[in-house]
């Protein structure tokens, strides 16, 4: 993916080419993988457990342990700022303030022995020199704005008070108090009821819309992806194997791992036939097959695929990582 | 009523809280009065939100609590009062599929072990040798290798430990299944497999099954016939095309137009429902529903409605006073209207499927050459 975008406006972030391994592991987790979203837009990371799309995004905010991870290569552009993703330290002033993040499960995100309305006092005073009396006063109204009846009086409530939707409403609040340029949401209403899961969803939306953030959502979910995605990331085994416009990778999925996991997923209408499957699994950092990550599971699979396949562009900034794409012709070619 | 093989009538479970001491107690009711039939050879569906009471009922029809009321008839047989070698034989014939695969299986037991334990417990004449037999034939049913019986839980994946829990509950020859979440835990790829799993010894063993979900999806692909729950009852029951084609009842409608669908230009306009659903607790009077229903009125508050007849094919029923006014003022919410996948995603998926088809069948035919040669093809390459 070019680090230039071809429109007037910058992108808010980059990431290109990001590399780490784990200690002692025999391959990168992460391989290459690069990405970016621009101001008032979202982008869905989307794949299976293990494709490593969580400590990507640990990475970008700087939170993945000392000492447990090397990052072997990586550069991050965040509003025109170059950024070492090696180098957490530098993350510390941005994170919490313009780049903030909201996780899975809310009640263990939140500290269970404090007063939700400390909480994000502390998060309005860590980043600013507001007041007491303004801090409270700002989280209150965005306890308002996301939907939290009474937030006054919420404002004393601990977070097993409350419900698991409420309490991911007090997420979104703590994250978006200091006005963040870029809101990383990782698998936000995975925890949560359907009914649940789209009044977040709407409140999310509704909110980018207000402020212009920009939003990265980390997801398994690929109806929560057609939901809200501008563009889409598809990871697989720590490589991004397709990403582009989301229209394009609904309408026109190019890699096979992205066609196996879409015709996979049971319907609400139509026939309800025998389901698609990915045959086998995920392959573990000790027997990563080299090239092509998906080559053990891939049903076009041919010798090619024992060399890396490069990102390809196949148009609107649709790009797969396949030696067969696009596959229609490709297949023909090799046949 | 043969057919019937398993009865639910007037189930109702209710937990006591607190104490009398601190003035705290209460009751929930988490299933309050729900009956059904599950017929012999079918999947029937039990679906709702965290809360409903579906995994308190699924173990009121396994036993494993005693319902507060209400009776469960399987196969006949009343099933509140069994006792020692009668109930050991429900346990025979009745077996539960767990969620989680990573806390339901002993991780200091070998596959063969937990496969084994319930045919030492239910075929107590068979003999060591026989039971190895059982257990790689059982392996091989769920598929999975019979080399799998030597090694232990946390060998496995969470889809491989789905199906090592299947080969277990297979083993004392059950008539009906009850998974209470089988797939929920699974990534989509491996979701589908263990499905299509279940469907096949479904067909091929003329089991019965009964699936708890909250996917919506899911429970469509998989089922006969649906029930949905909330708060502890039952509000709308049907075939799964009557019920996902003309759903009667506020609540399905609203759980059926919350769904994200996997296909773009299909957002939806606006949230189908406000607010969350109340504690079983402290639930409301009238219609439970009328709280957070959009077309609630007076009436709601006070009458509680039965389920009665929608006149939409046999045996749909919905609890709701008005179903038929809402119905003929709103077009069914389904996603009857959903257009066809995209032109380049369906020749896509076609091409996946033969691509797939043609591995199956290059590889059935290498495992009769002795498996000559076993390697994924890359792997051939990259050793010449």
């Amino acid at each position: 993916m070019s680090l230039v975008n071809t429109e007037a406006q910058p992108d808010l972030l980059v990431v290109q080419d990001f590399s780490l391994r784990f200690r002692g592991a025999p391959s990168d987790q992460i391989n290459r993988v690069s990405f970016s979203v621009g101001s008032g837009k979202t982008l869905c990371i989307v794949g299976e457990s293990g494709c490593g799309k969580s400590v990507t995004s640990l990475a970008m905010m700087g939170l993945l342990p000392a000492g447990a991870a090397q990052i072997n290569s990586g550069k991050m552009l965040f509003e025109g700022q170059a950024m070492n993703l090696a180098d957490p330290k530098a993350m510390r002033k941005i994170r919490g303030s313009r780049m903030t993040m909201i996780f899975q499960e809310p009640m263990s995100s939140l500290n269970p022995v404090f007063r939700i309305g400390d909480q994000i006092v502390e998060a309005v005073k860590a980043h600013s020199d507001a007041t007491d009396a303004q801090a409270r006063d700002r989280a209150v109204a965005m306890l308002q704005r996301v939907g939290i009846p009474a937030p006054a009086k919420r404002m004393r409530d601990y977070p097993h008070q409350l419900s698991g939707g409420m309490r991911q409403r007090v997420m979104i609040a703590m994250a978006l108090v200091n006005d963040p340029a870029l809101l990383i949401a990782d698998e936000p209403t995975t925890a949560l009821d359907v009914t649940i899961q789209a009044q977040i969803l709407e409140l999310i939306r509704d909110l980018q819309a207000e402020t212009g953030m920009g939003t990265i959502m980390i997801t398994h979910d690929l109806g929560v992806v057609a939901e809200i995605a501008d563009t889409v990331a598809v990871m697989y085994a720590g490589t991004v194997v397709e990403t582009g416009p989301a229209e394009r990778i609904f309408n026109d999925p190019q890699h096979p791992y992205t066609i196996g996991l879409m015709s996979s997923i049971p319907q609400l209408t139509g026939a309800r036939g025998r389901l698609s499957t990915v045959p086998g699994m995920v392959p573990t950092a000790r027997n990563m097959p080299a090239g092509c990550r998906f080559s053990t599971r891939c049903p076009f699979a041919r010798p090619v695929c024992t060399t890396e396949p490069p990102l390809v562009e196949i148009g609107d900034g649709h790009q797969a990582a396949c030696h067969f794409a696009p596959l229609e012709i490709k297949l023909k070619e090799s046949a | 009523m043969s057919d019937n093989i398993l009865r639910a009538r007037g189930l109702k479970k209710h937990f006591t809280t607190g104490g009398v001491v601190m003035g705290t107690a209460g009751v929930i009711r988490a299933v309050d009065d729900v009956s059904f039939d599950v017929r012999r050879g079918e999947t029937f569906a039990i679906v709702g939100e965290s809360g409903c009471g579906k995994s308190t009922l699924a173990r009121l029809l396994m036993r494993l609590l005693s319902p507060t009321e209400g009776d469960v008839i399987f196969d006949g047989i009343d099933v509140r009062n069994l006792k020692g070698r009668d109930l050991t034989a429900l346990r025979r014939d009745m077996q539960f599929i767990f969620q989680d695969p990573f806390s339901s299986l002993n991780p200091r037991m070998s596959v063969g072990k937990l496969i084994g334990e319930p045919l030492e417990t239910h075929f107590p004449d068979m003999s060591g040798a026989e039971r190895r037999a059982k257990v790689s034939e059982l392996l091989d049913k769920v598929g999975l290798r019979p080399e799998h019986a030597e090694r232990y839980p946390h060998e496995f994946s969470g889809g491989q430990r789905q199906r090592i829990g299947i080969a277990r509950a297979l083993a004392s020859a059950p008539k009906l299944m009850i998974g209470d979440e089988p797939v929920s835990a699974l990534d989509v790829s491996v979701q589908a497999q263990v499905i299509n799993l279940l469907g096949d010894l479904r067909d091929e063993l003329g089991l019965t099954l009964v699936i708890i979900a909250h996917d919506l999806a899911v429970i469509r692909h998989m089922s006969d016939r649906v029930a949905v729950m909330y708060l502890g009852q039952i509000v709308e029951q049907g075939t799964v095309d009557t019920v996902f084609q003309h759903p009667r009842h506020p609540y399905t409608r609203a759980l059926l137009s919350a769904i994200p669908v996997a296909a773009y230009g299909q957002r939806l306009s606006q949230t189908a429902l406000h607010g969350e659903m109340p504690s079983p607790a402290n639930p409301p009077s009238g219609c439970r529903f009328h709280t957070r229903c959009p077309y609630a009125q007076d009436r709601c508050t006070s009458q509680a409605p039965t389920l009665r007849p929608t006149g939409n094919g046999e045996d749909h029923v919905a609890a709701c006073h008005f179903f038929a006014d809402i119905a003929a003022a709103e077009p069914d919410p389904g996603r009857v209207g959903t257009p066809p996948r995209a032109a380049g995603a369906s020749a896509r998926f076609a091409l996946y499927q033969d691509a797939m088809q043609e591995r199956a069948n290059v590889r059935s035919g290498q495992d009769q050459k002795q498996q000559a040669e076993p390697k994924p093809f890359h792997q051939q390459e990259s050793s010449t």
